[in-house]
């Protein structure tokens, strides 16, 4: 009983920290309908910045709780930089374009961390006058965790407060439900925006500088914390401030005893389960409201500019002859380089399918092309097949996976779809990271290189050419398709599609098995390149590149995908060269791109390319 | 033998939460009538007909089409069935041009929807034209759907909803926020059309001069019932319609 | 009729606003290709470590060493007549970027070998990029048994003492003490998992009594780490063996500290008296633990006073693990390519195997057989010195890698069994 008693409150003192971040994540989404993924760079930064103030501050004790109550302003003032700066700019860009820009944010606030503070883990201050433990039934509980304990429903009821008996909270909240009549109600929509902002950024803020005494600063705090939020969020539902509430307690909980009975190989996914779970049985969290039905794609869709910019052949023969040319010409490595931009090309371009033809948000879209790299190397070292053979049949090891997860996700939409991809990734990544015995393990599988008569890096370039080139010509084809129309007008319209005979759901699900399969070509691909697969193709961080090469290229250009893979590619290759600092400079070039091309560059090309169209008549 | 109604409803509920939107209608349409539904906001004449075409499932009732029941299926089953509709807030898939929104349509008819390799840019061209054509669209079929005018945009909804040669087809205010010349040269357009298919047409709508230009049958609902159904005549006469309607009606 | 509308588009050019967009990009990345090769050329040495992401806190005080190692080496006037030049690449924490670095050096920058990495998924990355491609890979700190051992090969070669070998060292010192019940906690990866494994097995081969309690893998670097006391706790083990890594550790300390475990429990930890994990805790390091680390204030050996002095004049700080690691990495291959008289790969490998390279703690020499170096580590008991303001390791020896290492036999089991 001691056990459990004590075990809840650690349970607890936890999920207030993840309740403050997340509740700030919460009402920034609500509000702007932005998916922030700056959000846990806010959360190290106050965490960094107030062990430094509670050391520089000549307060004696008092510096530490000064250093508690100062970071975290100074994180929301930031925040509200970056709004008013940045992210105003692009709020009339489809809504995926802030998205990349938040995770521009994000490598900068990380290298800028690095930057002032160095790499090495680092160690926060003790808060004077709680540091020690008090004795519950018998075990020594921390006094800090007991005062973060009454501070979180204090703060919890101040949010309450602010929410719901001020005239600002009921704008927000309004605003939540329905941003058209806010507008409408003539408020000014734009610093309320900046408010909700800076509000949501200091919480998380809050959170970091209260961490601050518990763990160690590192540099991945950022990454660390982000996803778990996620979780929470959804769980809750996005928008709701008390959903956050409600799903921090349930992580916090559920993590606290997953610690008592999970068996291991269940402790890194079990969040994801769970969030999968709350999702197929309540496709918009514990709290949250539906989406409207129009509302993520018809918005951008309606600002879109650009025809549909379709070069004569000439010119695709011109570049296929130059592709074909190029290993002659170029050294070993960046025969590789094109091969890597061949294989990205295809799992970008399968995603491009889904967000830009089919309007359905991937945050997990990486499971697909690391299901494809698995498949290769399993079938080609577990079940002995030759190279060539698990090679064409990876793809399929994909496409069956995407069918399987995608028949629960094609029930969802908008933000809660693209959450239960996240969550189904992250469950994948779990099971290939924990089955040692047939997948490795976290040491992933190695020794996947090409069969000898392909091994040739000019050789392989071209099988990984053919792979590219097919798949992207179906790729488009299948866009061209009276399929890809259809789809299209799902996007569009879900309703009128449905009132045209449409089954919009299973039709989504082919999408979703064409996007995976082609995905999964790319991480043959890939595996073959690189000789080995890995657990971390199925990461996170994977989908987020993925995510960003398509924005890169212009998420409704088709020939977007495979030039945001090669730009992202070669930027980070060029700048890896030269710099240890290459998250803030690429993270600079992406501020620049979306701020100067916020409909990708290829959509900027289109647009331009359209207008001169119009001006000659 | 004589034949049932085309489209039979009965007792048909629904609520939202503790507001009865639907309760207990009952109605039968005989082929080929023009019916209008009138009566006033949040008399319940949107949902009546999502519970018709299935956009909203009922709590309660059959709705029955050529005798077979309807009620419970999904909305593109019921299409298939030959119930085809437009809606209030005009509904077209803005990034297509408005030839490709029939065209997706008539694929769909013909159920091509899912055929992965073909060219859409010829298939199903001519008959797209043709549907363009009667709408009075032609000349706009390249253009991208998003940048037509609010009244081409109802009237191509009118020909995306004639796609599957329909034989009933349901209008959610079709003239909804036009000028008035335009109101009443768009439903004369569509009973126009229908008649020369022999298609079976319910409405609802706000203006009652379109109302009473187009409509055989009028059908009155006020708070969830069918207070009134009749001839325009007897409709314009009924002592508790002129109530409901503050005696604004004529 | 023709429309002023963008419709599709179905010839014409590409537009020309375009080539501005991506005229720039295309004109950097030729900027990049390198030229070709002219008249003593320096050695170049491909280095590839993470200095970002997960292990981000390791690798500075590593690279600083390294270069140190550099420029001592060129102040002498370099090897063979030619400078030496280290090509540093940040592999992120991510195998796949390890490799696609390893094929930029290899292939575009020509080095002569590839150096490095940290997380042992990277080093077996590495490793199996060199095998495939017959370059030498000198691996520095990746501590996976299975680099020189079940998935050695002739192109790979790691200089320091894996989990195998330290979970041995602590194994020998932990029998001699009388606790029965023993728990263990560390995180959800090979290197937390094999390190306890062959601790393990060494204890129970030495004190068949003694008994698990109680298993805890938390994921790695998101530890909670409350719940996992109580529940170490509510076990009552005598003793906890500690494999947690970096920031989780960190974290664990801190809780463990206010939550009384340290005192209830005797702790074993694998490397956790190196400096890395010792300084960041400062004075709430827990006292009276034994672990594997680097008392590199202690250690009196001139030469290793000497390679403290240089490197705190150097790096402006004081030296870690990793740094003594990276200098003895370096002096390893310049001692390498000095006997090989060539960067030719077949001579070098040749050179190193049974090469014995003097350092700054004594002589260490690689294994013909398996390619490992007989670098030990050291084992004692983690105490305070305020003085120093953090913890240190009293009652230390240093245990050298023939002590604890398997013997080739056993070698070449693991590797046929690993076939």
């Amino acid at each position: 009983m001691a056990l459990f008693i004590v075990q809840l409150l650690t349970g607890l003192a936890n999920a207030m920290f993840l309740f403050l971040v997340a509740s700030g994540l919460s009402l920034i989404f609500g509000v702007t309908r932005i998916v922030n993924f700056a959000h846990g760079s806010f959360y190290m930064l106050a965490a960094y910045l107030a062990s430094s103030l509670a050391a520089a501050l000549p307060l004696g004790p008092a510096s530490f709780y000064a250093a508690v109550v100062l970071a975290p302003l100074g994180v929301a003032l930031l925040g509200g930089l970056i709004e008013v700066c940045l992210l105003r700019r692009i709020y009339r860009a489809p809504e995926l374009y802030q998205v990349l820009l938040t995770f521009a944010v994000v490598l900068v606030i990380g290298d800028a961390v690095k930057f002032f503070w160095g790499t090495e883990n680092r160690t926060g201050p003790s808060p004077p006058g709680l540091s020690g433990s008090v004795p519950i039934l018998g075990q020594l509980f921390p006094t800090y965790d007991l005062a973060i304990l009454l501070l979180g429903p204090l703060l919890a009821l101040g949010l309450w407060w602010v929410l719901h008996r001020t005239r600002w909270g009921i704008l927000i909240r309004a605003a939540t439900s329905d941003r058209e009549m806010v507008g409408a109600l003539g408020v000014n929509q734009a610093w309320l925006f900046t408010g909700v902002f800076v509000l949501g950024t200091w919480l998380a803020g809050l959170a970091g500088a209260l961490q601050m005494p518990r763990v160690a600063l590192t540099t991945v705090m950022d990454s660390t914390v982000i996803v778990e939020t996620f979780v929470v969020v959804v769980i809750g539902g996005m928008g709701s401030a008390f959903g956050a509430l409600l799903g921090a307690v349930l992580i916090g909980v559920l993590q606290a005893f997953g610690i008592l009975w999970l068996p291991r190989e269940f402790q890194l996914a079990i969040i994801f389960i769970l969030m999968a779970a709350v999702l197929i049985l309540r496709p918009w969290g514990l709290l949250g409201r539906p989406e409207t039905e129009s509302g993520t794609a018809g918005e951008a869709l309606r600002r879109e500019v650009g025809g549909r910019l379709r070069p004569p052949r000439w010119v695709w023969a011109g570049i296929l002859l130059a592709l074909m040319v190029l290993p002659s010409l170029l050294p070993t490595f960046y025969v590789w380089v094109l091969v890597e931009i061949l294989a990205f090309a295809l799992f970008a371009g399968s995603l491009q399918l889904l967000v830009g033809t089919g309007g359905m948000l991937s945050f997990g879209h990486a499971a697909y092309f690391g299901l494809g790299a698995y498949g290769a190397a399993l079938l080609m070292k577990q079940a002995a097949l030759p190279m060539p053979v698990a090679f064409l049949l990876a793809p399929l090891v994909a496409a069956a996976a995407a069918l399987f997860f995608g028949a629960f996700c094609v029930r969802l939409s908008g933000v809660y779809f693209a959450m239960l991809t996240l969550a189904f990734a992250q469950i994948a990544f779990a099971v290939v990271h924990q089955w040692y015995d047939f997948t490795g393990g976290d040491n992933g599988i190695l020794g996947v290189w090409p069969a000898a008569s392909l091994a040739a890096p000019v050789r392989y370039y071209y099988l990984a050419l053919l792979a590219a080139v097919c798949g992207l010509s179906a790729l488009w084809r299948v866009t061209g398709s009276p399929f890809g129309y259809t789809l299209r007008a799902a996007r569009d319209h879900p309703r009128r599609c449905q009132a045209v005979g449409v089954n919009v759901r299973s039709h989504r699900l082919l999408a979703f098995g064409v996007a995976g399969f082609f995905a999964g070509l790319g991480g043959a691909v890939f595996a073959f390149a690189k000789g080995s697969v890995f657990p971390d193709y199925l990461s996170m961080p994977m989908s987020v590149q993925s995510l960003v090469m398509v924005l890169l290229g212009g998420i409704h250009a088709l020939a977007g995908a495979p030039v945001g893979a090669a730009v992202y590619k070669l930027l980070d290759i060029v700048i890896t060269k030269y710099t240890g600092y290459w998250q803030a400079v690429l993270g600079g070039i992406l501020v620049f791109l979306v701020v100067a091309f916020p409909h990708g560059l290829v959509g900027f090309v289109q647009a331009r390319w359209a207008r001169m169209r119009a001006s000659l008549g | 033998m004589v034949e049932g109604p085309l489209l039979e409803v009965r007792d048909v509920w629904k609520a939202f939460g503790g507001v009865q939107a639907v309760a207990g209608v009952s109605l039968r349409l005989p082929r080929g009538e023009v019916r209008a539904l009138i009566g006033p906001n949040g008399a319940g004449k949107t949902t009546l007909l999502n519970l018709l075409t299935g956009q909203l499932a009922c709590d309660g009732g059959v709705v029955l089409f050529k005798g077979d029941r309807i009620s419970g299926l999904p909305p593109e089953r019921i299409w298939r069935r030959g119930i085809s509709r437009t809606f209030q807030i005009t509904a077209t898939f803005a990034s297509l041009t408005v030839l490709e929104n029939v065209q997706v349509a008539i694929l769909s008819h013909q159920g091509r929807s899912r055929d992965l390799l073909s060219r859409t840019g010829r298939l199903a061209r001519e008959a797209a034209l043709d549907f363009l054509k009667r709408v009075g669209l032609q000349d706009q079929a390249e253009k991208m759907c998003a940048t037509l005018s609010f009244g081409d945009l109802k009237r191509l909804e009118l020909a995306i909803a004639l796609a599957n040669e329909p034989e009933l087809l349901v209008l959610d205010e079709p003239t909804a926020g036009m000028a008035p010349q335009e109101r009443l040269d768009l439903m004369a357009l569509a009973v126009q059309i229908v008649r020369d298919r022999a298609v079976t047409v319910l409405f609802t709508e706000h203006d009652m001069d379109v109302v009473f230009a187009a409509a055989e049958r009028i059908m009155v609902m006020h708070q969830g019932r069918v207070i009134a159904e009749g001839t325009p005549q007897s409709v314009r006469e009924d002592p508790q319609v002129q109530a409901i309607y503050l005696g604004g009606l004529c | 009729m023709r429309h002023p509308l963008p419709r599709p588009i179905r010839s014409g050019k590409l537009a020309l606003a375009s080539w501005p967009v991506f005229g720039g990009l295309v004109v950097a990345f030729l900027l990049v290709i390198p030229s070709g090769a002219g008249a003593q050329q320096p050695i170049r040495i491909g280095e590839v470590n993470s200095y970002t992401g997960i292990a981000a806190g390791f690798t500075l005080p590593y690279r600083q060493a390294v270069e140190m190692a550099v420029e001592e080496i060129n102040a002498g006037g370099g090897l063979l007549g030619r400078r030496v030049e280290v090509l540093f690449r940040d592999d992120k924490g991510n195998p796949a970027e390890a490799i696609t670095h390893a094929q930029e050096l290899v292939f575009g920058e020509k080095v002569a070998l590839l150096a490095g990495t940290f997380l042992s998924n990277v080093g077996l990355a590495v490793s199996d990029f060199a095998r495939q491609n017959k370059v030498l890979f000198v691996a520095a700190e990746p501590l996976t048994e299975a680099l020189t051992w079940s998935r050695g090969h002739r192109y790979a070669f790691r200089v320091r003492p894996n989990t195998h070998s330290q979970g041995r060292m602590l194994a020998e010192r932990a029998a001699k003490l009388p606790y029965k019940r023993w728990a263990v906690i560390g995180p959800n990866y090979e290197y937390g998992r094999r390190a306890w494994e062959t601790f393990w097995a060494r204890l129970k081969e030495l004190k068949p009594d003694v008994q698990l309690v109680g298993e805890h893998w938390p994921t790695l670097g998101k530890i909670e780490p409350g719940g996992y006391i109580t529940a170490l706790l509510s076990q009552q083990p005598q003793a906890v063996y500690v494999s947690l890594f970096g920031s989780d550790w960190i974290a664990f300390a801190r809780e463990a500290s206010k939550r009384g475990l340290f005192q209830k429990a005797f702790f074993v930890g694998i490397l956790l008296g190196e400096p890395e994990y010792m300084e960041p805790l400062k004075l709430e390091a827990p006292e009276g633990m034994l672990v594997t680390g680097y008392p590199w204030y202690d250690i009196q050996a001139p030469a290793h006073k000497d390679f403290v002095a240089k490197f705190q004049k150097r790096a402006d700080r004081t030296p870690v693990v990793g740094s003594l690691v990276g200098y003895l990495t370096f002096q390893s291959i310049f001692e390498a390519i000095r006997k090989a008289g060539s960067t030719d790969t077949e001579k070098m490998v040749a050179a190193l195997e049974g090469l014995k390279v003097e350092t700054p703690i004594g002589p260490i020499s690689f294994r013909p057989f398996d390619h490992q170096s007989t670098m030990g580590a050291w084992v004692g008991t983690t105490k305070l010195d305020a003085r120093r303001g953090g913890g240190i390791m009293v009652n230390w020896e240093y245990v050298p890698g023939e002590k604890v290492l398997p013997s080739e036999a056993e070698v070449r089991k693991m590797r046929e069994a690993a076939q």
